[in-house]
């Protein structure tokens, strides 16, 4: 009888001791499809995982973590090396995010940009990059000498497509001559292959240099070039001082803090998330004043009223290329639809890759 | 697609600018190649050529101190493969994937603190004639001394290989080691040199790419084009002049792609990004199918280990 106490005395100890252990242990992972070095995208999110760590959390990350297979056994290995909760910082990961997801019940997982919630503990969150679209559509079609914008696609996704959809109504709105020349380069970050992209849609006319991909190359290219550009994710500014009219800037860090608290704290629930303008997750750098006081304070007005709601990216009507109504009158895209979005706005050229 | 001639002219120069670091690693890996050598640490190299330079850059703000330490980089680089392969005899092909992987975690270690800074202007030769002559002069002028040099390379390793003595060397090496040994050549010296020497062509490639195609520090900024130039030697049989075409057309076809897309032609633009692998290899096969030509180029020794018995 004794040495029965005895015994569930030290194991109640000992899981005491595990638990309390595992509770000082507390650890956040992030996965990156980039190196956090390419001022860009991955950056961004690392920024967001540094605030985690200021706010006295653990994290640890693996970065230039490819698309596919390798993504599975990242993330996998990161839920079997304790971590409570896993961001998955590109669209690619969504799949292999569910399937250890289904594995790991106790472990939280946040993915970003993508759609699928196949587990209670699966969010999703992203941002209105879009809504940063716009404005740089308005500036682009005010810009533009030539009328013909260039546009670096990086994967057909519906984020992507609602980029050129947003970016290319917003030009035509100031400038209906305008035109979106697309080059897809089928990858995130490849800075040769980006400026080469650049180079190429520079060659074809475009004195605007837009990119959906990671790398700060592009903004290189057109400064040398000296056509105007934007930055990507980041603020880009000092690679390209005198091109770049603004840059998108992702800021994920209030979000990854809140989630991450949550987290240790019990209160983290699946949602999906989708902050613009407005909540600070989309941000824009300082406006170039080459573009004028004018322009500036037009750009400024329009993204206070993105912000507060006043305006919208998508505002009917809207036609697809074949002239089909899209959006009626008046009205005004649901998230649904924006999340889905797969067909070109009139006056994009080309075809999606299918 | 605007069809000037000028626009023509400014668009060979791209492809010419693009299919440098190609040309360059391609040379080096190919003179290593002759010498029976396989090293796949071409990638490696390449991206430790382009983090000392850009690093040498940053640190001195001489853009020679900078080109001439990224071939020191590069040398260096592949006397840790010459010292395992030819000293320890270790296997070729692991030890050179162990490079490759080496040199992308050590430049990423060392560029830790490049990243972010913008690059410094390459001086570019001969920029008023390129825009006072139309079409030639984009496609001849305006480059930067390096291009000119790799443009050279391979008319000069071909003369080596076949006019020279020690080109004859190179090839005995590389075809039968031990007769080689036997007429008294000493086989690792000459191994050793053409290893180093394709390390520095390596270590070149990459800092063109980091000093002058996209002039700054990004991780992994070579981007597989270090296996690309290996393939381009295999497929090229060895032929420093097919390779030189082979490279045109790899980065001929990827622009033109691009150019096909931003013109909005109805083509699957999978199958155009795909287009540059497709042509190189069919074109290069193509050329080089007379097999007696074939074996008279490929080092029969490629990659065996030789061992001089004493």
């Amino acid at each position: 009888m004794y040495k029965l106490f005895l015994r569930s005395l030290i194991s109640a100890l000992f899981l005491l001791g595990f638990s309390l252990n595992a509770n000082a242990e507390f650890k956040v992972g992030f996965v990156y499809v980039g190196p956090t070095g390419d001022h860009g995208w991955t950056y961004q999110h690392d920024e967001g995982r540094k605030a985690v760590e200021a706010a006295g959390i653990k994290t640890t990350y693996v970065e230039s973590v490819p698309e596919g297979a390798d993504a599975e056994r990242v993330i996998r290995q990161l839920a079997q090396s304790g971590h409570d909760l896993i961001f998955t910082t590109s669209f690619g990961y969504m799949d292999p995010t569910n399937k250890v997801a289904k594995d790991f019940p106790n472990v939280k997982f946040e993915h970003a940009t993508g759609y699928k919630r196949e587990h209670s503990n699966v969010a999703t969150y992203s941002a209105r990059f879009y809504e940063g679209r716009t404005l740089l559509g308005h500036m682009a079609g005010k810009m533009t000498k030539t009328n013909i914008i260039g546009y670096i696609a990086s994967f057909p996704i519906p984020e992507v497509i609602r980029g050129i959809n947003a970016m290319t109504l917003a030009a035509q709105k100031v400038n209906p001559d305008i035109k979106t020349k697309i080059v897809w380069v089928f990858t995130w970050y490849d800075p040769g292959k980006e400026s080469e992209a650049a180079q190429a849609l520079i060659d074809q006319g475009a004195d605007i240099i837009m990119q959906h991909t990671d790398s700060t190359a592009p903004v290189q290219v057109a400064e040398k070039a000296g056509v105007w550009s934007f930055g990507q994710a980041s603020d880009m500014q000092r690679f390209a001082p005198k091109s770049i009219l603004t840059s998108i800037i992702d800021d994920w860090a209030p979000y990854y803090v809140e989630r991450s608290i949550a987290a240790r704290d019990g209160t983290w629930k699946q949602q999906d998330t989708w902050h613009g303008l407005k909540e600070g997750m989309v941000a824009m750098a300082p406006y170039n004043s080459v573009m004028g006081d004018d322009l500036v304070k037009e750009v400024e007005q329009l993204q206070k009223d993105l912000a507060s709601g006043k305006a919208h990216s998508f505002t009917g009507p809207i036609y697809d290329q074949k002239g089909n109504i899209l959006v009626a009158e008046g009205a005004v895209a649901d998230d649904g639809m924006l999340a889905g979005m797969n067909v070109y706005v009139k006056g994009v050229e080309g075809d999606i890759p299918q | 697609m605007s069809f000037d001639l000028n626009f023509i002219g400014i668009l060979i120069g791209a492809i010419m600018a693009s299919s440098v670091p190609l040309i360059l690693a391609a040379s080096g890996e190919l003179i290593t190649e002759r010498s029976g050598v396989l090293n796949l640490g071409v990638e490696g190299m390449m991206i430790i050529g382009a983090i000392s330079g850009f690093a040498l850059m940053v640190v001195t703000d001489n853009l020679f101190f900078a080109v001439v330490g990224s071939m020191l980089s590069g040398l260096i680089i592949s006397l840790i493969f010459g010292l395992l392969t030819q000293s320890l005899l270790t296997n070729h092909v692991a030890t050179g994937l162990a490079l490759t992987i080496f040199g992308i975690g050590m430049s990423a270690m060392i560029g830790k603190n490049f990243v972010g800074i913008p690059g410094k202007e390459f001086p570019l030769l001969f920029v008023n004639l390129k825009e006072s002559i139309p079409f030639l002069g984009p496609v001849f002028f305006g480059h930067s001394i390096i291009l000119y040099f790799a443009f050279g390379l391979p008319f000069f390793t071909n003369y080596f290989l076949k006019k020279t003595k020690t080109g004859l060397i190179i090839r005995a090496v590389g075809d039968s080691p031990t007769s080689a040994s036997n007429q008294g050549i000493n086989v690792t010296l000459v191994r050793y040199s053409c290893i180093l020497y394709g390390g520095a062509m390596c270590g070149l490639a990459g800092a063109y790419l980091s000093l002058i195609y996209t002039p700054q520090w990004i991780e992994n900024m070579t981007g597989g084009r270090g296996w690309i130039a290996l393939a381009l030697v295999v497929f090229a049989t060895w032929s420093p002049i097919k390779v030189l075409i082979g490279a045109l057309i790899f980065g001929g076809i990827t622009i033109l792609q691009l150019h096909m897309q931003a013109v909005g032609l109805r083509i699957p633009v999978q199958l155009l990004s795909a287009l540059p692998y497709i042509m190189t290899i069919i074109v290069l096969v193509v050329i080089s199918r007379d097999s007696r030509k074939i074996k008279l180029n490929t080092p029969t020794s490629l990659g065996q280990i030789f061992y001089k018995e004493k």
